[in-house]
């Protein structure tokens, strides 16, 4: 399973055949998506040579007609490379997936998803509602939403554990609340090009090119975390892991490599990381931006360092703390100046 | 008499399904189907109420911001607190940015493209106009998309992302910016207005919004060539079409205001019928579940004491869409009714001659456009740099709190109540909700439902284009619809 997928024979392959469902999600990925740069999404996807055969946003064709492309995709008259998939899967009310009937069709969402995924070569959850039940699945979940392969952190969701696509991979999952469009445009170039095999997977089935980075890589605030600066409210300079509940030292994403809309992240935005690629995020067990203790030691540190090691650097570092960090670590601008002896000038 | 099942709708934000039923070439009858429910109601239920900060926004990918600020200031009801001055612009620039934006999306993207259908090949302005807006392939998108996003930078510098921020809160914005961030923020929107004064109006945002009368809007459209602005191409497709005629509104508009800056806001609250203004009382709020799938000991509820009990198998419901009204009355909202409130010339003109209309719709919308973001820079202006963005305040154990704003397609509240530090109620109403609503109690069918009724039916139309274009002039938002 692990050998890439041969590179087609020549260049002038014919484009892949991309059909796009939304389901029960808020569509905050395909917005994202609008806000593509370097190249635009448009010019992203013709790049990546992939024809969109709908898309519930950019596809002209509405009504009977998209009823009878689903059927014909369906049935297998027509042949579908890609198939994305944005929004959980509605399975309620008990496991009839009333919850959301396909407009013009009468019939669950949930059976149509299941009967493109058959017919797809390759099956792309785009967002962490789609991947693992997301948002929607928050709270008692009484509308029974799940992920695609993935119901929470357990292997199943609609399509089951052991779901392959016609290419041979498991679904791929691009979690993110929202994502990043170039998490999406990149994997798809890379699929079209042949050059996307499940090396390139994470643990929970998400693209390694966002996912081996952690959020922490490239945090702005790195200074402060290293010195234990804290910020103490949202606004505050500081590290935001002790008491902010910032998941960026254990969050699998490069979001503070890859910048969202221009410059920014979520830690840049002085908003603590929620770890939205993971799954179950939406039900942290504490107050999104409320670090939970025990003994006034913050509980989830970083997961591969010893506790007792993690500690023992903490308090040090803590006490080794220039003023300049101190201070503006509970600031919401900047004043002290970056000083050589280690003073606070202004 | 014939009925047509339409749908899946594309091009609107989620799924929606309309029947209609039409009889002598025209709609007779309409039934609008919101075929999605998800459940925020109850997933909000015994959270910490500051993750409504998380929730809220999530409830729409497209209304992000404006669901974060409806919910801050329900929040802030609650907390009593008060924003500091550069707090309200920041926000200001966030909300409108998203808005501006949603406008922008929803002219290229969601409706123009229809002037593209086949249906229409063999009107004279068909080759230009499909060449410019046909969907993916149109020239347009290829101008606008990288438009839009680097204007979507502003979110970068002043929310670190969107969709989804949690830098709006009830006390301010957690992001200061500096000095040399201002001034990207205004060249952000210097470059944002070159592309609107350039390739969108072919004119001056100043020129645009103060256009105050139908006669002066057809005078302007007439001193350059259609092919010179994408307004003035659509100009020139309405009336060709007579757009000023299809998908008339029920009469009655209402809007919250929005973009408040110490006590004054750019949009006031109100409503507006029959030529007058109104004030707009809250209390007169209610919903009605007539025709909605959902099991209630009484037809209709006031939202602070809403509930939201699922009942697919609810006989005579037709909906996930509860029924919003004002002291009963059937009220339509968007760009149109906060145009009307405020008192626009242009847009009352327009109103008072024809009704409400998907022509006044697209109008209204891309007016609001030239005003927005020349209220923008003076915002970016009016940020006093050192000062603080955001004021801290303690969250009360029990009370209750209203968040009642604008989103880019019209009035949006929360009502929110916490007991025992938790959220004990959380009731949200979302711009389509009102504009798409199915029947009340009295069978008075929604603003939506109303005005499809007389939309033209050519012979053997399957999904009839007249429809598409009225669903579409209301920007509708399925996924906030029901929530």
């Amino acid at each position: 399973m692990s050998k890439p997928f041969p590179e087609p024979a020549n260049a002038e392959r014919s484009r892949l055949r991309l059909v796009w469902l939304q389901s029960g999600g808020c569509g905050g990925c395909s917005m994202s998506l609008l806000s593509a740069e370097g190249p635009d999404l448009l010019t992203s996807l013709e790049a990546a040579n992939i024809e969109v055969l709908w898309h519930p946003s950019l596809s002209e064709q509405s009504g009977r007609e998209v009823v009878r492309l689903m059927t014909r995709l369906a049935d297998g008259e027509e042949p579908l490379d890609i198939l994305c998939v944005e929004g959980s899967v509605m399975m309620g009310p008990n496991g009839t997936g009333r919850f959301h009937l396909m407009a013009g069709t009468g019939q669950p969402m949930m059976d149509w998803i299941r009967k493109l995924s058959l017919r797809a070569r390759h099956v792309v959850a785009v967002g962490s509602c789609a991947a693992f039940g997301g948002m929607t699945a928050a709270g008692d979940n009484h509308v029974e939403a799940t992920g695609l392969s993935h119901d929470g952190k357990r292997a199943g969701g609609l399509l089951g554990a052991d779901f392959r696509g016609l290419a041979g991979l498991p679904v791929i999952n691009i979690a993110g609340c929202p994502i990043h469009p170039g998490w999406l445009t990149e994997t798809l170039h890379q699929i079209s090009a042949g050059r996307f095999s499940d090396k390139d997977l994470d643990e929970w089935s998400r693209p390694l090119s966002y996912a081996r980075h952690l959020v922490h890589h490239g945090c702005s605030r790195n200074e402060f975390y290293e010195y234990k600066a804290s910020a103490e409210r949202l606004c505050d300079q500081g590290c935001m892991m002790e008491n902010l509940g910032c998941k960026g030292t254990q969050a699998k994403a490069d979001c503070n490599i890859r910048a969202w809309n221009g410059s920014g992240s979520c830690l840049d935005g002085n908003y603590p990381c929620i770890n939205c690629t993971a799954p179950e995020f939406e039900e942290p067990g504490h107050e999104f931006a409320r670090t939970p203790k025990i003994a006034g030691i913050p509980v989830g540190l970083p997961t591969d360092m010893p506790k007792a090691w993690f500690v023992a650097l903490a308090s040090l570092s803590k006490a080794a703390t220039p003023p300049r960090l101190k201070e503006n670590a509970t600031r919401d601008h900047y004043a002290p100046k970056p000083d050589r002896k280690g003073k606070a000038g202004s | 008499m014939t009925r047509l099942i339409v749908g899946p709708f594309n091009r609107v934000e989620g799924d929606l399904e309309v029947r209609i039923d039409c009889k002598g070439g025209e709609v007779v009858n309409a039934e609008v189907v919101t075929p999605l429910y998800r459940g925020f109601e109850r997933i909000l239920l015994g959270k910490p109420p500051m993750d409504a900060l998380v929730y809220a926004p999530r409830i729409c990918g497209i209304c992000s911001v404006s669901q974060s600020v409806a919910a801050a200031m329900a929040l802030a009801d609650t907390m009593k607190v008060e924003l500091p001055s550069n707090g309200e612009l920041a926000i200001n620039l966030v909300h409108a940015t998203e808005n501006v934006a949603d406008h922008l999306t929803h002219f290229y993207l969601f409706f123009m493209p229809d002037f593209a259908r086949a249906t229409y090949k063999n009107e004279p302005w068909y080759d230009e106009t499909a060449d410019r807006f046909v969907a993916i392939r149109g020239t347009a998108a290829e101008d606008m998309l990288p438009a839009r996003a680097q204007f979507m930078h502003m979110m970068g510098i002043l929310a670190g992302k969107w969709p989804h921020t949690l830098s709006i809160q009830p006390g301010g914005s957690t992001r200061s910016v500096d000095g040399g961030e201002v001034v990207r923020l205004m060249a952000i929107l210097a470059a944002f207005r070159k592309f609107l004064e350039r390739t969108l109006f072919g004119d001056k945002l100043e020129r645009i919004a103060n256009l105050s009368s139908e006669a002066e809007l057809v005078a302007w459209a007439a001193e350059r060539s259609v092919t010179s602005s994408d307004f003035r191409r659509f100009l020139h497709v309405s009336s060709a079409l007579g757009l000023n005629c299809l998908g008339r509104s029920t009469g009655a508009f209402l809007s919250y205001g929005a973009y408040g800056t110490q006590g004054n806001s750019l949009f006031r609250m109100g409503t507006f019928a029959a030529g007058d203004t109104g004030s707009m009382d809250v209390e007169g709020i209610t919903e009605d579940l007539s025709s909605s799938w959902y099991r209630s000991g009484v037809t209709s509820e006031a939202p602070a004491a809403g509930t939201t009990v699922p009942d697919a198998d609810k006989d005579g419901a037709y909906s996930w869409c509860k029924a919003p009204r004002l002291g009963g009355s059937v009220m339509e909202v968007g760009a149109l009714a906060r145009q009307l409130v405020n008192g626009h010339p242009l847009i009352r003109d327009l109103v008072g001659r024809h009704g409400g209309s998907v022509h006044a719709r697209v109008v209204a919308r891309l007016l609001e456009i030239a005003i927005v973001v020349q209220a923008m820079e003076r915002w970016a202006a009016g940020l006093v740099i050192g000062e603080r963005y955001i004021a801290h305040a303690g969250l009360p154990d029990q009370a209750e709190g209203i968040g009642l704003t604008e989103a880019a397609r019209g009035s949006l509240g929360h009502w929110l109540s916490i007991e025992k530090g938790r959220i004990a109620n959380y009731q949200i109403i979302a711009p389509t909700t009102w504009n798409f609503s199915p029947r009340d109690q009295s069978g008075v069918p929604g603003p939506l439902e109303q005005a499809l009724v007389g939309a033209p039916v050519r012979e053997g139309e399957e999904d009839p284009v007249s429809v598409q274009h009225i669903v579409r002039s209301f920007d509708p938002c399925m996924v906030c619809t029901v929530h």
